[in-house]
């Protein structure tokens, strides 16, 4: 049993949100019971093996012998969860202190003498490591944590060179835990630092993960048995310091020394989270997250993580035409020669020339189809979504209107939030667990408008539809009182809120709430219009102005060009159009082109990718693409020079120039730029002018049904189709049972 | 050397080295829950509107925030209601009823001994075997039990269901030690033949009268009293005569 797990944990939290919402009673009473962010206090100075140090006060001592350049070992401490102290591997030696001390769950004070570096401390060291591997399996070699294991590093660097334990009573044996299909789980290796406990209930929101028993005989585990129902759980198997919990998908594949990592950025969701890709030869091995405290911190999503596998099925490898009823291989010639001539066949001219931009279309290749599709001397640029073929209803014009703007790491600040046809935790799971975070330390008010959903804390439920939003905006309602009364009030839009029918009202209405209550809401320290993209191209296609001119978007189109649209309708294509895909997979898209041009995929591309808050960001080449698959945009450039209006661009530097011209923020890595207040009201002014447009009190529908699968790569994945069984359609199945049914071709 | 590779052989084929030769420790007792006949989830558990008044009781004690805090008395409560054992039904309806995530009050119930997680007998007996108690003879005391209710071991239950043995730790009461616990009464100072008579006593359905089994009050010294052996002074004697 884990005193600071149980502290924090709320008793109405996940699952109960029925009555969560009904009863304000519950409401009251169930208030936070400690706030654990403290105010940040003045620094005091320490000597850490005789070098003077300064910390802000309230530190762990083990944060001051970091910072005073000591590595301490540890297992349970980690800097992103509560302090359990259990792990006893962190001891540091303290003036006037009798014993060891554990520096995780120890004050640094000030004028405090410490030392790591002493006989005591590394007799202590020695002495604990020989207690946990008292009961630790010697698998190391069939272990999938070899190489990367704490455990094993720490013992080579801290522990003795023998063993006094010569297992007269054997070992501890604990059986395993059926988690599900994307954590494996190895319980005798377990050293119960209840990290994994720790993120379940402080993070993920899964509260059923806790310790069972006592002294030896615990464990950890869910008492009763169920799997891991969470996005972020694939982050307890890096958390995991042993082999206890290790990926499933993963088991077995590879050693992490045989493997390349490159740094990229994710595009499953619209977070942008921060990856490492592990590959060996042309493979993608597994994902692991990369830290970075502006986006992701160091959690990413199962989808993120898991669905790699996708990157192996179902992929075009050389172009294809369609002759008759099936696609015949072909050459790069033939194919862009063919696309010529479709285009010259289908007669289209001007707008009937349409170009659609899919969910996972990168920056350069939007700006390469933009401007060929122009150059053609179309202004058809058509999104894959609903309305995608009209103007979004908040514009393009102004930033601010389809921008994240309150930044991520700034939804902590805030301390009401209000959702609006969204469902954070399907549409950025790591944003959501943020939400979480402030919920659970801060008094932070959560309403939600839309269909009612599991967020993992607790809001009140404020209606599903526009009039829920009238209601608010006219202040009935306990929350909009509370929202009124909030300091950093935030309000954050579902995308799919553009695609609403409603939209246009609602986004007027919000923009007309957001002016009357400027104050607070648009100051040049706070933003809190904030819209939430779920498509990782999504704000690279508003950057670039990758939308319909009016006239265009009434314009039946006779050449469609699909850039990885794999949501299209088939129905709004019409019968006789001369239909190009280019993508990495096929999927929908490509079952409805006359040619398909294979292009590259997320991890085989060096490419920008612009998340949801306009923070432009580069992701790597990891992997070759498949046989003759190609960069996006150079396939958009070859096309150009076919069609007869090349491209002024033959290298990714010139494009990039370009990209520059068309904004410089698109190239501007790694930051985000904040719109100007004054900016910001203009944009807000040209969505409120429409504040009347009439409703039609359709209820706000979320988004994303089946969070595992929502784009080519993901729909592709086997490890996402087990998910989907387990998580979403909740089907009993046994995992470990797996290997022995009949396979599919790739095993 | 060929001749020694023949006699080696079938040592070889017949003495196979096993992969792994460490011995597995297993807990005395399960920590996790699985669905049985007589425990699972679907079983109905509810307090009596006896004992829901006392949990009301035990929860006013506690800040409205911090109703989980009456967990371990209200697992108690459930456990006596529960014929002694603590089902996952009566997890369950605590959970609920204290807005708790059912995990932590299986954390709580796990982490404590006395929270039978299992069925057990009509008279639970409980066998103290510490130290102080151990010196004084408990080691003949439980085998007295165990031997005496038709040879279980410390564990089980007796095949009629009136009896469940087990060994516990200090129980506190070492200076009238040996002692065994049943129910919640402490029977103290035994021989095996007071054990053999509090057992039948039980048996038939009697409750023995509780304490030491010796006869000497409480845990007075048993060879008489070497101090304060005088009468005890009344209210006003050696009194001024005034406040006599």
């Amino acid at each position: 049993m884990l005193r600071l797990v149980s502290t924090v944990s709320r008793p109405t939290s996940t699952g109960l949100l029925g009555k969560v919402v009904a009863s304000s009673h519950t409401q009251n009473c169930t208030r936070r019971p400690f706030s654990s962010t403290s105010p940040k206090q003045a620094d005091i100075t320490l000597t850490v093996d005789g070098k003077e140090v300064t910390v802000p006060q309230g530190s762990a001592l083990i944060q001051a012998c970091e910072a005073a350049g000591s590595t301490i070992p540890r297992f349970c401490y980690h800097d992103r969860l509560a302090i359990a102290g259990n792990c006893r591997m962190c001891l540091v030696e303290v003036e006037r202190s009798p014993k060891p001390v554990a520096s995780c769950a120890m004050p640094a004070m000030p004028g405090s003498k410490v030392w790591t570096n002493t006989p005591l401390v590394h007799e202590a060291r020695e002495g604990v490591m020989e207690f946990l591997l008292a009961n630790h399996p010697l698998d190391c070699p069939i272990c999938d944590q070899g190489g990367e294991c704490d455990l094993q590093d720490q013992s080579m660097r801290y522990g003795s060179d023998r063993t006094r334990f010569h297992e007269i009573t054997g070992k501890r044996a604990v059986e395993n835990k059926d988690l599900g299909p994307l954590v494996k789980t190895s319980m005798n290796r377990c050293i119960q630092c209840t990290r994994c406990v720790r993120f379940a209930n402080e993070v993920a929101g899964v509260e059923e993960l806790g310790t069972t028993g006592r002294g030896n005989d615990m464990q950890i585990g869910m008492y009763v048995e169920k799997t891991m129902n969470s996005e972020l759980s694939g982050n307890i198997v890096d958390l995991c310091p042993v082999g206890a919990l290790t990926s499933k998908p993963y088991a077995y594949h590879a050693r992490p020394w045989e493997l390349k990592n490159t740094e990229s950025v994710d595009v499953l969701d619209a977070v942008g989270s921060n990856i490492r890709v592990d590959s060996r030869g042309v493979q993608v091995m597994r994902i692991q997250p990369r830290t970075n405290d502006d986006v992701n911190e160091e959690w990413i999503s199962d989808k993120t993580r898991y669905a790699y596998d996708g990157l192996k099925f179902q992929r075009l490898t050389t172009p294809l035409i369609k002759q008759g009823d099936r696609f015949v291989a072909a050459s790069w010639e033939d194919a862009l020669n063919a696309i010529a001539t479709g285009l010259a066949a289908s007669g289209a001219k001007d707008n009937e020339i349409q170009a659609i931009a899919g969910h996972l279309a990168d920056t350069e290749s939007l700006v390469a189809l933009k401007d060929l599709v122009n150059k053609l001397g179309s202004d058809n640029l058509a999104l894959d979504q609903v309305n995608g073929t009209s103007s979004p209803v908040h514009g393009i014009d102004i930033r601010s209107n389809y921008l994240f703007n309150s930044t991520i790491p700034g939804v902590e600040q805030a301390d009401a939030i209000l959702l609006v046809g969204t469902n954070p935790r399907h549409e950025a799971a790591v944003l959501n667990s943020r939400i979480r975070k402030s919920w659970l330390h801060t008094s932070l008010e959560v309403g939600l408008i839309g269909e009612r959903v599991d967020t993992a804390y607790g809001y009140e439920y404020l209606g599903a539809d526009a009039k829920a939003l009238t209601d608010f905006v006219s202040g009935k309602g306990e929350f909009a009182k509370k929202f009124a009364a909030a300091k950093r009030p935030l309000i954050i839009v579902g995308s799919s809120l553009a695609e609403h029918p409603d939209g246009q009202g609602v986004y007027g209405q919000l923009a007309k709430f957001v002016e009357a209550n400027k104050s607070k809401l648009v100051t040049p320290e706070w933003n809190g219009f904030s819209v939430l993209q779920r498509a990782a191209s999504r704000s690279a296609a508003y950057d670039i102005g990758f939308t319909p001119s009016k006239k265009a978007s009434e314009t039946k189109p006779k050449f469609i060009y699909l850039l990885n649209a794999d949501e299209v309708d088939p129905k709004s294509i019409p019968e006789n159009a001369f239909v190009v895909y280019q993508g990495h997979h096929g999927d929908i898209g490509a079952q409805l082109a006359d040619v398909c041009l294979p292009g590259a995929a997320y991890t085989e591309k060096s490419v920008t990718w612009v998340n949801t808050e306009g923070r432009a960001q580069l992701g790597r080449t990891a992997v070759p693409p498949p046989g003759a698959a190609r960069d996006d945009w150079k396939v958009i450039r070859a096309l150009s020079e076919i069609v007869g209006s090349p491209l002024p661009y033959d290298d990714v530097l010139t494009l990039r120039d370009r990209m520059w011209d068309i904004s410089p923020s698109l190239v501007r890595y790694d930051i985000t730029e904040s719109t100007s207040t004054d900016v910001a009201l203009v944009g807000l002014k040209t969505l409120s002018a429409k504040a009347n447009a009439k409703v039609s009190g359709e209820k706000f529908l979320k988004p994303i049904t089946n969070f595992y699968q929502t784009d080519v790569i993901s729909r592709a994945s086997v490890t996402m189709a087990d998910c989907t069984k387990a998580f979403v359609k909740n089907e009993k199945e046994e995992f470990s049972n797996l290997g022995k049914g009949p396979q599919a071709a790739f095993a | 050397m060929s001749l020694l590779r023949c006699l080696s052989r079938p040592v070889f084929a017949g003495a196979r080295r096993q992969i792994s030769t460490t011995a597995a420790t297993r807990s005395d007792a399960l920590f996790v829950h699985r669905d049985t006949p007589y425990n699972n989830t679907k079983i109905a558990f509810e307090f009596s509107p006896e004992n829901l008044k006392k949990a009301q009781q035990v929860i006013a004690r506690y800040p409205p925030q911090y109703k989980k805090a009456a967990v371990i008395p209200l697992l108690d409560l459930g456990q006596r209601q529960n014929k002694g054992w603590t089902s996952i039904s009566v997890m369950d309806y605590i959970a609920k009823l204290l807005e708790m995530t059912p995990m932590r009050v299986y954390e709580v119930a796990t982490f404590y001994t006395m929270f039978n997680r299992e069925p057990i007998g009509q008279h639970f007996v409980q066998v103290c075997t510490t130290t102080p108690c151990m010196l004084r003879g408990s080691t003949e005391i439980l085998d007295t039990v165990c031997s005496h209710l038709g040879g279980i071991h410390a564990g089980q239950t007796t095949k009629d269901g009136k009896f469940t043995v087990i060994e516990v730790e200090c129980q506190g009461a070492c200076s009238n030690a040996p002692m065994l616990v049943v129910g919640d009464d402490f029977y103290e100072d035994l021989t095996p033949e007071t054990t053999k008579k509090i057992i039948d006593s039980f048996a038939r359905g009697e409750v023995p009268k509780p304490g030491p089994q010796s006869g000497r009050q409480t845990s007075e010294n048993s060879a008489g009293l070497t101090a304060l052996t005088s009468k005890p002074y009344g209210p006003g004697e050696f009194c001024q005569p005034d406040f006599q």
